[in-house]
């Protein structure tokens, strides 16, 4: 997978396109999401200053940077639950924040996240959890919606814990639960958020085959949202290195691990000295601690 | 000086982007009332935690609050030999006043802090915004068959308040001070008038279940997604409610019988 469809700037300001692109090679070569030129705050705090991002169709893209520059922010963006100060998210052709609601959830449809933290109706068991969306958008007769969520479940392992309740999963189980749910819809696109975190070495595995088989058999686009350097080089066809707002750097695991940048390479190889700040921005120590006395 | 009078200003501007906010978000729930009427399941299932767990606390409370009533009332009425008109005297705080009031500060205790505290939690645990993003709109799934079940509830709540009140005060008036039985229903029968007594008692509990459970539903979708938040929340309900509810009865009584 290649960087395809580098900077168009021009396209940028392209009015809300409804219709898709007419020829099918035409709009296999579109990015599936286009991000051009992001404005984000957070009160005070800038968290988007001019990101571009274009996520192409069909492969596995990675997010990454250090925590809380914003990826869960940029996830949320895109599935148009915020709205930006300043610039386009444009998924399949649509801009996200120029629809209205009714085709916010037909779009929403074709998505399906994964949350960090699972999000799992908590007064529902696994199976009717995996069962949700099913109910909701579709009129299956029972015996097929079983067959489905089964499945569905037997794909992240988990078919054995249908009946238990959210409550009686661990962090990692619930993950996976979460993931059998984002699939349950078949989307054509996929955001998972930090989907290694809580992960012990086999399931982490499975799930790193399992994003990676999802994506090849369905022929599903992938963003990944993740600081587990390893895994995700281990997958992702393209990765984005964001920080302070900007993309850093991007291109594909091997040529970013060897990448010349100071910044990317301490980020990439977990180096604790480098350009990339630890601290959340404040003032300096000493004068927050002697300030506090006098 | 100034500075009391820019807290006064800054909380009117907060108060007024709430309400804003809420009027906002009770039609969108009003736009939302065909899910209902499509899933009833749904309804059915909020009915039940919020209707039905709340009859014990009505049943109980209506029946002391009857027994009560029914003593005083004996007392001073008893100073006038007019002890006969004890059951229309119980009666009519019932139905008119205590039923009302009384189920809707208990209903904003039981069930309305419930409902902030369930829904400001699926807020905080991003339950709603996975919903969201499942292309389900969490006003219409779980907002909307909240808030007609407590609309549904209360007028049945506190109908069953005032009823058993009348039985705890007919056990008290007739069957331990010795009240005539017949003197009881009788006087009751005659002198409790369906539209002056009754349905403006009805009307009552409308006007505050459809205040409690908007401000339980509103606080709860509102809150801060912490659990310090879910907690604020909560006293809120309780306290906006039960102010409500005594502001409201207020203005309706004075409409109402004057
Ligand atoms: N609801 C909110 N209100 C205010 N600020 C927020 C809120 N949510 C996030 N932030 C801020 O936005 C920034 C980005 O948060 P975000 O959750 O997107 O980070 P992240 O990159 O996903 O981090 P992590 O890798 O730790 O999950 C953080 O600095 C955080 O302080
Ligand atoms: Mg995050």
């Amino acid at each position: 997978m290649s960087l395809t469809a580098g900077t168009q700037g021009g396209e940028a300001s392209a009015a809300r396109s409804v219709e898709r692109a007419p020829l099918p090679d035409e709009s296999a070569r579109e990015p599936l999401v286009r991000i051009r030129n992001l404005y984000f705050s957070r009160g005070e705090r800038q968290i988007f200053s001019g990101l571009d991002i274009d996520i192409p169709r069909g492969g596995i893209t990675a997010i990454m940077g250090p925590s809380g520059t914003g990826k869960t922010t940029l996830l949320k963006l895109i599935g148009g639950q915020l709205r930006p100060d300043q610039g386009s998210v444009e998924v399949d052709g649509l801009n996200v924040h120029e629809l209205n609601r009714q085709e916010l959830y037909q779009l929403r449809m074709r998505m399906g996240m994964l949350f960090q933290s699972g999000a799992l109706l908590t007064d529902l068991s696994v199976f009717e959890n995996v069962a949700f969306p099913l109910r909701e958008h579709t009129a299956l007769p029972e015996p097929l919606l079983r067959k489905l969520v089964l499945l569905k479940l037997e794909a992240v392992g988990l078919r054995g814990a249908r009946d238990l309740m959210p409550s009686q999963l661990s962090g990692g189980m619930a993950r996976r639960v979460a993931l059998a749910r984002a699939i349950a819809l078949d989307p054509m696109m996929i955001m998972y958020d930090e989907p290694f975190t809580g992960q012990d070495p086999i399931s982490l595995g499975v799930l790193v085959k399992l994003i990676r088989q999802l994506n090849d058999a369905a022929g599903l686009t992938s963003i990944l949202v993740s600081h587990d350097v390893e895994e995700t080089n281990a997958i992702a066809d393209l990765v984005y290195v964001i920080s302070a707002g900007k993309v850093v750097e991007s291109g594909d695991p091997a040529r970013l691990t060897q990448s010349g940048s100071e910044w990317t390479r301490q980020f990439m190889q977990g180096l604790p000295d480098g350009p990339v700040p630890f601290h959340y921005p404040a003032p300096p120590l000493e004068k927050d601690i002697l300030g506090a006395e006098s | 000086m100034t500075g009391l009078l820019a807290r006064l200003g800054r909380s009117g501007i907060i108060f007024l982007r709430h309400l804003g906010r809420a009027t906002v978000l009770l039609l969108h729930i009003l736009a939302s009332m065909g899910e209902v009427l499509r899933r009833p399941r749904l309804l059915l299932e909020q009915l039940f935690s919020v209707g039905v767990l709340t009859v014990l606390i009505i049943a109980v409370s209506g029946l002391f609050v009857g027994m009560v009533l029914s003593l005083q009332g004996y007392y001073i009425l008893s100073q006038f030999a007019a002890e006969a008109t004890l059951g229309v005297m119980v009666a009519a705080s019932l139905v008119r006043e205590l039923g009302p009031v009384v189920t809707a500060l208990l209903f904003a205790g039981r069930a309305g802090s419930a409902l902030t505290a369930e829904i400001g939690l699926m807020k905080a645990t991003e339950q709603l915004s996975g919903l969201e993003m499942m292309a389900v709109d969490p006003v219409r799934r779980v907002l909307t068959p909240r808030f007609v079940a407590g609309f549904i509830s209360m007028p049945l709540l506190a109908a069953l308040f005032s009823a058993l009140g009348v039985l705890g005060g007919w056990f008290v008036g007739v069957g331990l001070l010795g009240v005539d039985d017949g003197a009881w229903w009788g006087q009751m029968q005659a002198r409790i008038d369906w539209n002056e007594d009754l349905f403006n008692g009805v009307i009552k509990s409308l006007v505050f279940g459809f205040a409690c459970v908007w401000i339980a539903i509103f606080q709860g979708y509102n809150c801060l997604p912490t659990s310090a938040g879910v907690s604020r929340a909560t006293t809120r309900t309780v306290v906006h409610s039960s102010l409500a509810v005594l502001a409201l009865d207020f203005a309706l009584t004075a409409l109402m019988f004057n």
